[in-house]
């Protein structure tokens, strides 16, 4: 073999294995796609579509069995909204702290604490809501228990602040400065400036980590399901001190006890294809803003 | 503070005397050329007095003393890294954003010295604005670019339309965007940005406008354009602009300063400056020896 050919020969060897990686990506994503959406048919064959989406009760015991969605999608939203309308605030007043007005040693401790409590596993913040957070919200609101959608939403809310702040730190800190000292230049203060020009300048990175931040309440279990009590009904206008059960914690609970092949069974790969869905819906959102509004740099 | 107010507020019958207003360091400049009469130069824009510019342990700016005349355009110039810009930026206090910059000395606008105690940044930057080198749009529409200023400063709603088409007429631009005023900014060609820029900071009504090498990314027929606007301006606004060209130097202003490792060299009128250096520096820099 001559030495061209050799290298050659290395140079299609490293082809094929980045193709093989590359393909092998799609193939795992398609298998799984198309798993979640063959048992979801299954589903449909026995159970009428329009009954699952727009039924009001999920009891899968009962006779005849019933899969509502919505009590469901109730739950997972409740929770949702319920950290979302907290931690969006807090997330982006604390990003704009850490990026204009902490000091550079300031900034960066809240910076490490940031990754530090993006690290925490979430059963652990599950365990932590669920020994201090539902007695206190069962005792503050004088309920007969402390498993509420407000307990998710807290535990969600402090879940996703790190992905908020630290996505839009990055944003609003890759503002170029010559905006920055072009608004100081005409005499505007640094509230003005932060208000007026770096955080529209930032919009489309904050958007992004809204979304990521939503994303990430939404596709959460397991410290849901500690602390929100899990009971599948439609919550009233008490929403948010009522027990509530996500779409992703009734996948959790029930798929342990479930025959294989039983309606039950494809129901539950139905509500996983939902939640899929889902996350691309909010994935395209992200996408779509990060096009409208194009990060200037 | 009203600013075209206090622009109109001395007259040429001022009492001032001649010799008492302009500073010894450079009265050659006004004794030597009739263009620069008494009545035009009572009153100066900017004194400076013993400047001293540190960046940490290195001095950028030794015992600067400049008057800067009312009404002219004033250039700095100087090989890269001989602290003019650094200067141009003590006169706006753009140098308070660098952390470890430390200025002793005084800049006096109006006769009053901006690095004293109880000074109004914001309010100095209102009345002495700055282009920079880039032009930096805000990312948002044309006409929110130009009433921005205005509207930080409490400028009532009803005026800004009107300070907004004044502006951009002002800066030779408004025949150019007056169909596309609600276009994003940044849709414009680098010299109608670089124009924007300079109507957004005619709206805040300045006294001196401060010019850090606008003209540098821009091609010679927007660069032109700039130069007749900036012709133009000098009867509103004192003009101080720093520029590596020479050419752009000796065409526009009317007087110089020599700048050379952070002291300046030599400061006179433009054209004393360009045919008859006084000092052996600035004759090397000008005939392109060095820099």
């Amino acid at each position: 073999m001559t030495k061209h050919s050799l290298r050659d020969f290395r140079e299609n060897f490293m082809k094929s294995l980045f193709l093989i990686g590359g393909i092998g990506t799609l193939l795992i994503l398609l298998l799984i796609f198309a798993f979640l959406f063959a048992e979801s048919f299954n589903f449909f064959k026995t159970y009428d579509f329009w009954d699952f989406l727009t039924g009001t009760e999920w009891k899968p015991g009962a006779s005849p069995e019933m899969f509502g969605l919505l009590p469901l999608l109730a739950g997972t939203a409740a929770v949702t909204v319920g950290a979302i309308i907290p931690a969006v605030p807090v997330g982006i007043l604390s990003a704009v702290y850490i990026s204009e007005l902490a000091g550079p040693k300031t900034a960066d401790i809240l910076k490490f604490a940031v990754e530090l409590s993006a690290g925490i596993p979430s059963v652990v913040l599950g365990f932590f809501g669920m020994i201090h957070l539902v007695p206190r919200i069962q005792s503050v609101f004088d309920l007969t228990t402390g498993q509420t959608a407000l307990t998710g939403s807290i535990i969600l809310a402090i879940m996703a602040l790190p992905t908020i702040i630290s996505v839009s730190e990055d944003a609003i800190s890759s503002v170029p400065a010559a905006l920055k000292q072009g608004s100081f230049a005409l005499g505007s203060n640094h509230w003005q400036t932060i208000y007026k020009v770096i955080l529209p300048a930032a919009v489309s990175g904050i958007s992004a980590a809204v979304i990521l931040g939503i994303g990430r309440a939404v596709g959460e279990t397991m410290a849901v399901m500690m602390v929100t009590g899990n009971m599948a009904i439609i919550p009233g206008s008490d929403i948010f001190l009522s027990s509530v059960r996500t779409v992703t914690a009734t996948i959790a609970l029930e798929m342990g006890e479930v025959a294989k092949g039983t309606e039950h069974y494809y129901a539950l790969f139905t509500i996983g294809a939902v939640l899929f869905v889902i996350t691309i819906g909010i994935n395209k959102i992200a996408e779509a803003v990060k096009r409208k509004h194009k990060q200037v740099t | 503070m009203n600013a075209t107010e206090s622009k109109n507020a001395f007259s040429y019958e001022d009492t001032l005397s001649f010799e008492n207003a302009i500073g010894f360091e450079n009265k050659y400049l006004y004794e030597q050329d009739p263009a620069f009469s008494p009545e035009m130069n009572r009153k100066k824009a900017i004194e400076v007095k013993d400047l001293n510019l540190w960046y940490g342990g290195n001095q950028a700016l030794k015992k600067i003393y400049l008057d800067i005349p009312k009404n002219k355009i004033f250039s700095l110039i100087g090989p890269s890294g001989c602290g003019k810009s650094t200067f141009l930026r003590t006169m706006n206090r753009m140098n308070d954003m660098i952390s470890n910059c430390r200025i002793e000395g005084k800049v006096c606008v109006d006769g009053e010295n901006i690095y004293g105690k109880g000074i109004d940044v914001t309010g100095l930057r209102k009345r002495v604005g700055m282009v920079f080198q880039k032009a930096n749009p805000f990312p948002m529409s044309i006409y929110e670019n130009i009433a921005y200023g205005p509207k930080i400063h409490g400028v009532s709603k009803k005026e800004i339309p009107g300070i907004v088409e004044e502006s951009l007429r002002c800066a030779a631009l408004w025949d150019e965007v007056k169909d596309r005023l609600k276009e994003p900014a940044l849709s414009l060609s680098g010299g109608q940005q670089q124009r924007l820029c300079i109507a957004r900071t005619l709206a805040v009504k300045p006294e001196v406008i401060l010019f850090d090498e606008p003209c540098s990314a821009l091609d010679p027929i927007s660069t032109g354009k700039i130069e007749e606007l900036m012709a133009e301006l000098k009867k509103d606004y004192t003009i101080v602009i720093v520029t590596h060209n020479m050419h752009q130097a000796a065409r526009i202003s009317d007087c110089a300063a020599f700048f050379l490792s952070g002291e300046l060299i030599e400061t006179g009128k433009t054209a004393q400056i360009f045919e008859n250096p006084q000092d052996k520096r600035t004759e090397g820099y000008i005939t392109g020896r060095f820099g």
